[in-house]
């Protein structure tokens, strides 16, 4: 085989790998999707992150309208200060409202935005007030759970009688004969 | 007497154990020499392009075939057995990211390699080998070339080269290959399966991550195919022997390498 042949064949081979790999970035990855053009970035506090990682998405709507940058920690609040860069395309009311939800049951963690109504708008630098933690799956499981032992115990000696529950099983738990 | 004997057998086995490490720290540090000198004397392997151009063809146009059609199955059967667990969990359509994930981070890479051992490492090793035992090398140096600059430092060159681009066509026509079996054949739909993977999939940490990985190994997988080669003894039997080498070695360094990449990678 003469060179100007091998060197035809050696451009379609490396011609095949850049299309493989653009394939991969642009079919495969996120490459198109990612492309957050000018950004502005706030910051909001969250008591609790949960799993939130840094490149999380910042949605509104459910539309992917910003990405989180860096998660940091406040030790002199002890609250976890979260920056994220929003799209200078969309512009949010100052009281804005961001929460950390999770996409399905035990899927990734993202960050809500709930516009507010106030006229002015986040600028860059500018901080979240309104927040709302994670739901810790630990958290919501106890508190179900004890609610429901109250229940029980409450409902074997008097049937129904909701309205006393809660005092009730106080009494109980302080040794108090039930009156 | 016999505590005598039993005392020459364990130093005898002591020292054949020293002199095999030593073998080896040897070899260890001659391969250390001979990458050095290797990419010294690239500069005039990329001065003569078409040199490396020639090793290109024979390295990875001619692995395409191979690389090719192990992807496709390696793809296809990573769908059908993907599909059968996550469909226990009712999230069938997440075979979409774990096929493209599988591939893109680990088998993209590290299957290729292997393979490249397999097909390109041997035949350089065989090659050099038999230069080496025809007395070509020597025959070079007579004439003031170099074969380091002439030989090895091009082949060297096409690997580095050939392996990332075979390994992103080995990714690219697996996840062709996933596609076809999910979609078409088992039904999952389309949309699911393409925008569950560009959602998970990320081009900084997988893709390129994949593509460091790839030439890592390409680097690693022909300067040992080279070595060998080039240490070979010049006999049928010590070519023969090299080329077992190469594959054994290639292929305990892709892995133990793909490991120790994956756990900086993972880490960060």
């Amino acid at each position: 085989m003469d060179r100007s042949t091998i060197d035809l064949w050696v451009g379609i081979f490396v011609a095949l790998g850049v299309a493989a790999l653009l394939g991969l970035a642009m079919k495969v990855g996120n490459l198109t999707s990612s492309n957050i053009g000018e950004t502005y970035s706030v910051s909001a506090a969250f008591e609790n992150i949960g799993g939130l990682k840094p490149r999380a998405p910042v949605k509104s709507a459910g539309v992917v309208v910003g990405r989180v940058d860096n998660i940091t920690f406040d030790s002199n609040r002890f609250e976890a200060i979260v920056k994220i860069n929003i799209d200078k395309r969309y512009a949010f009311p100052k009281d804005t409202f961001a929460n950390i939800y999770t996409a399905g049951l035990l899927g990734e963690q993202y960050i809500g935005l709930e516009a507010g109504g106030d006229e002015d708008t986040l600028k860059n630098g500018d901080k979240i007030t309104q927040t709302q933690d994670a739901v810790v799956l630990e958290k919501m499981i106890s508190k179900f759970l004890f609610n429901k032992a109250a229940e029980t115990e409450e409902d074997e000696p008097k049937k129904g009688a909701s309205a006393t529950k809660s005092a009730d099983t106080k009494s109980k738990e302080l040794g108090d004969p039930p009156f | 007497m016999i505590k005598s004997n039993l005392l020459i057998s364990i130093i005898r086995t002591l020292r054949g154990i020293g002199k095999r490490m030593i073998e080896r720290v040897w070899r260890l540090g001659a391969g250390a020499r001979f990458f050095f000198l290797t990419i010294i004397y690239s500069g005039e392997s990329f001065r003569r392009f078409h040199l490396v151009m020639r090793e290109v063809y024979f390295t990875g146009v001619m692995s395409l075939l191979i690389i090719i059609v192990s992807a496709f199955f390696v793809g296809m059967v990573l769908a059908l057995q993907g599909y059968n667990t996550l469909q226990k969990y009712g999230s069938s359509e997440a075979i979409g990211v774990l096929v493209a994930l599988s591939l893109v981070r680990e088998l993209g890479p590290v299957v290729t390699a292997l393979l490249f051992a397999g097909r390109a490492g041997t035949a350089i090793t065989a090659e050099i080998g038999l230069m080496k035992t025809t007395e070509q090398l020597s025959a070079m140096e007579m004439m003031a070339v170099s074969p380091i600059a002439r030989v090895v430092a091009p082949r060297f060159w096409a690997g580095v080269i050939s392996m990332p681009v075979l390994a992103a066509l080995f990714s690219m026509v697996g996840i062709l290959g996933g596609y076809l079996v999910a979609v078409p054949l088992i039904g999952v739909d389309e949309g699911a399966f393409w925008s569950q993977m560009q959602a998970n999939v990320d081009v900084r940490e997988d893709i390129i991550n994949g593509v460091i990985k790839s030439v890592v190994f390409g680097v690693a997988c022909t300067m040992i195919a080279l070595f060998e080669g080039f240490d070979a003894p010049p006999t049928a039997e010590g070519v023969s022997r090299a080329t077992t080498r190469t594959v054994v070695i290639s292929s305990l360094t892709v892995l133990g390498l793909d490991f120790v990449l994956t756990s900086f990678m993972l880490s960060v």
